[in-house]
Order: structure tokens, then sequence, then C-alpha cells
């Protein structure tokens, strides 16, 4: 934990404006841990290391980045794990039927994840009703769904899938990436240039910092909060494609308790959970950090992967902490 | 002198909510590059004209125009669009944002969809230039106090191109620089033609500013009047439509106290804070604390009241020495804290007049020793006809009544405790003459009684007139406790602030 608070007493002193200050502290920290894992382990120091933790999480990214959007406007969104599910059962079994192709079978997932998004949007901005409440009713709606299509895994041998799954991109020096992390990465730019050069991701920023002055500065708050969801949807959607390239699967128990993990990528990167303050490059470190234990845990090799979880409770609660002190001192 | 033709011009204008008559047959008009004050206490009708013109609510009667055509906002952002930009008292603005931002958010500069920061920087910091603020246009919002926010609201409304900006009580939370600020602001605005209207309690400042005024009294218009032509003990009157004999008794000053110390502080102090201060209150005595805002007055007062925990000195109460870790051991040493902050840390604004003034007292007795029905009528009736709270309904939700009210409401809470230190902590921020004059009546029957209060407020007049001694702080430190005899005025007061001590 030295390490996680070093960082920010560097940065008071060297003049970094506050609000780089959690991103740092998760960058020095993705820093420090992959270190500490070269010094421990042989072959950790990598390129491919870092890849692969970005292979194996590129669907948790593109949920990760809907849900930052979304907590960017002091919202939550408990519905992503299950969406996810919900898309990878869908293509499987419009899939396993054999009449649709799968470039229409990607179209109709996006939409369906996007469409829920703004149900869920719109309910809760018309109807007032907390985030919290409206995307858990989303939860077990989607979960459920999964159910009345099958209880089973349905495995995807459709050659689209399998070539979206099985494809290397060969880099220099013997390193390679799955498409999937390239549509992750997309996902993340393209995110990153909404967020910042776009009036809707400005008034995403505005309505996490006071949604009656945003309303009161004649900002569309309605229209910005209905399509938070939207993208949150569309993102999980696209994060349930990219795990059925992954697991070449789909089942209703896919993806529980990723709504936990977004969630946690994003606040370990420093977006604050009352909306408002936090980057996009914060949630890819974020994720990377959620990776790069599940990988140490597995180079330790005897260590059970529930200690994953444990890292993940111990840095919440240090990030936690370390947003605190940030914002009660800058009042 | 021929003046121009008004740019706002209301006539007749009538509006009824159920059961009032909120404004009955009203004129008004703005002329362009004036400052005109909307006088009246609380519940004049002020709040409701400006709503009513800029479209928050529709009218009953009446018409109104703007630049001679007739115009029917359908809310305060057509009102905008029109050239009639409001700044309330509360800045809304998103203080994670930057000054820029907070500017141009909504209509930034942009190419094909992408906004142009440069841009939008540069011509946020000449808009800042223009209005001789001096902030960074960078650096988000919450970095600076809430003046400087106030101006970038300000800066926000006149950007879109304003004839009419409307101040809604823009000073209130603003210290006496900030306020001289805050006018050569305005003073700006107005030379480059714009029509200001500004709504304020401050009578000292309207006649600084204003170049004319329109008082309300109860929905109707009293008159319009040159600020020059009118006296200030006119104005009043005008406003409150009885005679200042209230006012003027408190005039005199309070003959000073000789009774036993109630509660000494000593080298009490928090860092960060307020620095260690040695202050006595003697029972039946008010204690004025003066200085700027921020100067650590509130501080001070709650470390008195074990709201804050103390990290040097000593309080003894009674010559015991006590620990005041919460505001509950407070309590129990019968000692009494009004906030500041009414709304946020005071009110339950959801309940009634009765369910908050018992509030304190329950809380005191525990609840599982609850006050009988009739019991809580009793007091309550006797508290609401002492304080002339008004309406007389204590089944009433307590966000229905006018700020004055509720003030007296947070007051009689904390007497039906009887305390034996009150703390009141601006008690008259925000609220109109009339209601001020009767809590500073009832400041000074208590302190006539025995009951000792310590009395924070902006408003050195108000201080000087109440206190038997004055603490006067600055920078966060007790630089002075005076005696208020004869030789104390408010140009002494200041220059002690100022000074830091007396010179």
């Amino acid at each position: 934990m030295m390490a996680a608070f070093s960082p920010a007493v560097l940065a008071r002193r060297a003049a970094v404006p506050r609000k780089y200050v959690p991103v740092l502290v998760t960058a020095c920290l993705f820093a420090a841990m992959f270190a500490a894992g070269g010094v421990r382990y042989e072959g950790f120091v990598t390129g491919q290391v870092v890849l692969n933790v970005f292979i194996d999480n590129a669907f948790l990214l593109v949920v990760a980045v809907g849900m930052t959007f979304v907590i960017l406007t002091g919202g939550i969104d408990l519905s992503v794990g299950s969406v996810v599910a919900l898309s990878t059962m869908i293509s499987a079994s419009l899939l396993a039927g054999g009449s649709w192709p799968a470039p229409a079978v990607m179209v109709l997932v996006l939409a369906i994840g996007t469409v829920l998004g703004l149900a869920m949007g719109a309910i809760i901005h018309y109807f007032e009703i907390q985030p919290f409440i409206v995307t858990l009713a989303g939860m077990f709606l989607a979960r459920g769904l999964c159910y009345t299509i099958g209880t089973e895994s349905i495995s995807i041998t459709d050659p689209t899938f399998t070539a979206l799954a099985q494809t290397r991109i060969d880099l220099f020096a013997e390193m390679w990436i799955s498409p999937s992390v390239l549509i992750g990465l997309v996902v993340v730019l393209a995110a990153a240039y909404v967020l910042h050069y776009t009036r809707l991701g400005r008034n995403v920023y505005a309505v996490g910092g006071g949604e009656q002055s945003a309303l009161l500065m004649g900002l569309p708050v309605a229209r910005t909060k209905i399509a938070v969801y939207g993208i949150s949807g569309f993102c999980s959607a696209l994060g349930g494609l990219l795990l059925s390239f992954y697991m070449l699967s789909g089942y209703g128990l896919h993806a529980v308790g990723m709504e936990l993990d977004a969630i946690a990528a994003v606040v370990i990167g420093g977006t604050l959970l009352t909306g408002g303050s936090g980057y996009l490059l914060g949630t890819v470190l974020g994720v990377l950090v959620l990776g790069l234990i599940q990988t140490i845990i597995s180079f330790e090799g005897t260590l059970s992967s529930w200690w994953t979880k444990i890292f993940i409770g111990l840095l919440l609660f240090a990030f936690i902490l370390l947003q605190r002190l940030i914002s009660g001192r800058s009042k | 002198m021929a003046q121009p033709a008004p740019i706002v011009r209301m006539r007749g204008i009538g509006k009824q909510f159920p059961g009032v008559v909120a404004l009955d047959g009203v004129d008004f008009r703005l002329l362009p590059g004036e400052v005109h004050a909307l006088m009246g206490e609380n519940g004049a009708g002020k709040s409701t004209l400006i709503k009513v013109l800029t479209g928050v609510y529709g009218i009953d009667a009446g018409s109104i125009e703007l630049e001679g055509r007739p115009v029917a906002f359908s809310g305060p952002l057509e009102a905008q669009r029109a050239g009639i930009s409001t700044v309330y008292q509360e800045v809304n603005l998103c203080t994670n944002l930057s000054v820029a931002e907070n500017v141009f958010i909504g209509r930034e500069p942009r190419r094909l969809g992408r906004i142009r920061w440069r841009e939008m920087r540069r011509r946020a910091a000449a808009l800042m230039a223009r209005l001789e603020i001096d902030v960074d246009v960078t650096a988000p919002l919450s970095s600076y106090s809430l003046a400087v926010q106030q101006m970038v609201a300000i800066a926000r409304a006149v950007d879109v191109d304003a004839k009419v900006l409307i101040l809604d009580e823009p000073t209130s939370s603003l210290d006496a620089g900030e306020v001289a600020q805050l006018f050569r602001i305005m003073r700006r605005l107005k030379g480059e033609g714009i029509a200001i209207l500004f709504v304020s309690h401050f009578l000292d400042q309207v006649y600084e500013i204003a170049d004319r005024m329109t008082v309300l009294r109860n929905g109707r218009l009293v008159g319009e009047y040159r600020t020059a032509e009118l006296p200030q003990v006119e104005l009043v009157a005008k406003m409150i439509g009885r005679e200042l004999a209230d006012l003027e008794r408190l005039e005199e000053r309070p003959p000073a106290r000789e009774g036993a110390p109630l509660l000494e502080a000593r080298e009490l102090g928090r860092a960060g804070a307020i620095e260690p201060f040695t202050l006595t209150i003697r029972r039946g005595e008010v204690v004025g604390l003066a200085g700027l805002l921020g100067s650590g007055r509130t501080e001070a007062a709650r470390l008195l009241f074990g709201a804050d925990r103390a990290g040097t000195g000593t309080l003894t109460v009674d010559g015991r020495q006590v620990a005041l870790r919460t505001p509950r051991a407070a309590v129990r040493h019968k000692i009494a804290f009004c906030s500041e902050n009414r709304r946020a840390e005071g009110l339950i604004p959801g309940l009634t007049v009765r369910e908050n003034l018992i509030l304190a007292l329950q809380a005191a007795r525990g609840w599982t020793r609850p006050l009988s029905r009739r019991r809580q009528e009793e007091l309550v009736g006797r508290y609401v006809a002492a304080l002339n709270i008004r309406p007389a309904d204590p089944d009433q939700l307590i966000e229905n009544l006018s700020g004055g009210n509720q003030q007296k409401v947070m007051l009689a809470r904390w007497l039906i405790l009887q305390p034996r230190l009150l703390i009141l902590d601006e008690p008259t921020r925000g609220i109109d003459v009339g209601a001020k004059a009767e809590i500073q009546r009832l400041v000074a029957e208590l302190s006539d009684d025995g009951m000792a209060v310590l009395f924070i407020s902006a408003e050195l007049e108000e201080v000087l007139r109440l206190s038997h001694r004055v603490g006067v702080l600055r920078d966060r430190r007790l630089v002075a406790a005076l005696d208020n005899d004869d030789e104390l005025t408010t140009e002494a007061l200041m220059e002690t602030i100022a000074s830091g001590g007396r010179a």
C-alpha cells in the first residue's frame, strides 16, 4: 500500500493538478505490481504478459468503458454482467439455429443491449428512480431471459466467430494480440474522444457535477442521462460478443458478477462514484490492474484464485480512502 | 433629462397561487444601463415578479414587453435566449468543470462536432479580462471562492448577449472585499448598456450600487424611486409599512454586564480551523463576533458547541472544566447553537413547524420519553406566538415558510430547551427587515432575562447594536475583544479587522 500513497504525496509537492492524481496513483500501482512480478517470477517482464492481460480482459475493458460513462454522471449500472450473458446466449442460440448469418447476429445483439440500456435510462430519468434499483431490475430481467433461451451452455461453431476467436494479430518481436483487443482499444479511443471532445461528453461531466446546475445551465440533462445508459448497454452487448469469441459458447452463467468487476475497475481507475470526475485512461489502468492481479496469482501457482477477490477488495478500500482524502482536501 | 425607452416594461401584473395573491397590479420598468433594485420584505412578491419575468410562472393578468414587443416566455431558457439572464443566490454551475467550460458549456465553439478547447479557453480568458476577473480559466471552478464562482456565473450570463441581467441576492454570502469586486463588475456591465435588476437585503449595498428602486409590499407596488431621493429610513418604512420604533429602540447601546462568567474558553483552538483563543461570556451578556467571511467566526462557535473537537485549550462552564466532545454534551450544559446554514444543518424541510420545533427538546429527553401531544401543542403554541411565526399554523410544512420565519422556528427550537448560552450564527442573513428587527429585539430581551448570547454576524451595525462586547476575528485568529462603549464604531471595528489589532 506504500506504493499507493507515496505518489499522492509526491504529486502535491510536484504540483500535478489534483484531478490527475488518482490516475497517476493507479499508473504507479500498475508499474509497481509489474516490477514486483518481474523481481519475483522469471519470464514475467515481457510485453506479452501485458498483452495477455488485454487479451484475457478485452470484454471487461469494453464493459468498464460503458460503466465509466454511467458512473461519471453519478449513476450506476448493475445490469451489465447479465446483459453480457444475455448477449452470449442470444448469439449462441441464433448461430446454433443456423438461419442467421454472423453479422446479422452481431447487429441484433448490439441493438438489444442498446435498447435495454436506453429503456433503463428513460425509466431512471422520467420516473426519477434510483439507478441502483432500475438496473438491479434490469440485471434480474436479463439474467432471467438467458434461461428462457436455454439452461445449458450452447457452444458456438460459426466460422466467423471461431475465426475471430482464433486469429492472432502479430506485432513485432513475436508479440501478438487478438481481434478483441483491437476492438477494445478502438472502443476506448472512441469513448475518450466522445468524453473529451464532444458536447455529449462534456454534458456527462456536467450532469455528474450537479444535475440541478446542469439543468439550470440549459443542458440537455434528460438526453445525456438516457444516453449514458444506452452507451453502457451497447458496451455490455459488445462485451458479450467479445466474451462469445473468447469462450466460444453462450451460457446463462457467463459473466456472473462482472458488473462488480467493472465497477471496481472504474473506481480503481480513479473515477469518483459520486460522478463528475475521472478519466477513461484510469479505467483502462483499472482493468489492467485487475488483470495483472490474476496474472500474478497464476504465476504464483499455489494460491487459490479467490486471492484475486481479496486483493481487489483491499485495493478498493485503499482507493476509496484515497478518493476521500483527495476530495476532502480540495474543500 | 430624457430617459431612454425601457427595455423591460411590465404592466398591471397579477399572479395568484391557491389561496394567495402573490402579485396584484404591479407595474415595473427597467431602463437600459441602470442598476435597479427590487425592494421588499420576504413575501412581498420580489421572487414572484422575477419568476414571472423569466417565464418560470405564467401571469394571470397584465402584460410584459421586452424592447417594446410583448413577450411571454415558457421558461428561463427561452428568456435567456431573448437576452434575460438570471444569476441566483446559490451558484448554479458545475464546480467539477473548469472555469472556461462553465462559461461556455452548451455553446462550446466547435468544428465538425469537435470541441475547440484552445478557442474556448482563449475566449473565456478574454471575457474574464474584460470583466476584470482574475482567474485561471483552465482551473476547476471548485478551486475558487464562492464570490469568484458567482462572478463566473455572471460572466456566463452576460456572454450570451444579455440585455437584462437579474441578480437575485448575489451578495448574501460574500464578504466586503468580494462585494466591492462584484459591484465593479456590475458598474462595468451597466456602462455597456446592460440593465441590471438587483435584489438584496443589504440596504447599504443597495444605496451604493442602485440608480433606482421599485418597492413592493404584500404583492402590491408601493412605488418607484430614485435611490438618491429616498432616504434609507423612508425606504424601510415603505417596505415594512409601519413605524420604525422597534428598530430605533435598539439604536441605544446595551449597558455593560457585570454578571459571573458563564463560559470561559482558554487557549481553545483547532488546527486548520481557528488558532487558540481566549474568550469569556458572562450571564446575560451578548458577545458579538465580527470578522470577514472565512475569518474563523463559525469555526470558533463550533468549538464552543462541541460540533468540532478542540485540539488545544480548556473550556470551563460555571467555573468547572468541561470537555465538549459532541453537540449532545453541549446541550447537556444548556448551550444551544443556531447554525448559519439553516437549510442544510438545521431544519428538516419535510416536517411540520411543530415537529421541527420540538425536535431538539425531544432529542434532549431521549426517544424513550415522548412528549405528549398536549404538551407539544402547548409549547409550540407559546413559541409560535412569542416569536410571531407566520403563518401561525403548527401543522404547516416548514418548507412553505419564508426564510425569516424558518429562522424563527430554528430559534424557537433552541429556546424551548431554555439554554443558558445561545450561539447564533448569522441569524439574520437573507431575511427581511421586519423579521430581522424581531430577531434583534428577541436577542435583546433574552439577554435582559439573563441568557448569554454569542452573536455572529457579517453586519457590523447589527453586531454593535446588540453586543455588550465584540470579539474581532481575522485570518482565523481572535485579534481583539473590545467593550462596546461609545468609542467603538463600525469604522473602528473595520479598522481592527483590517489592521489585525487595535492601532
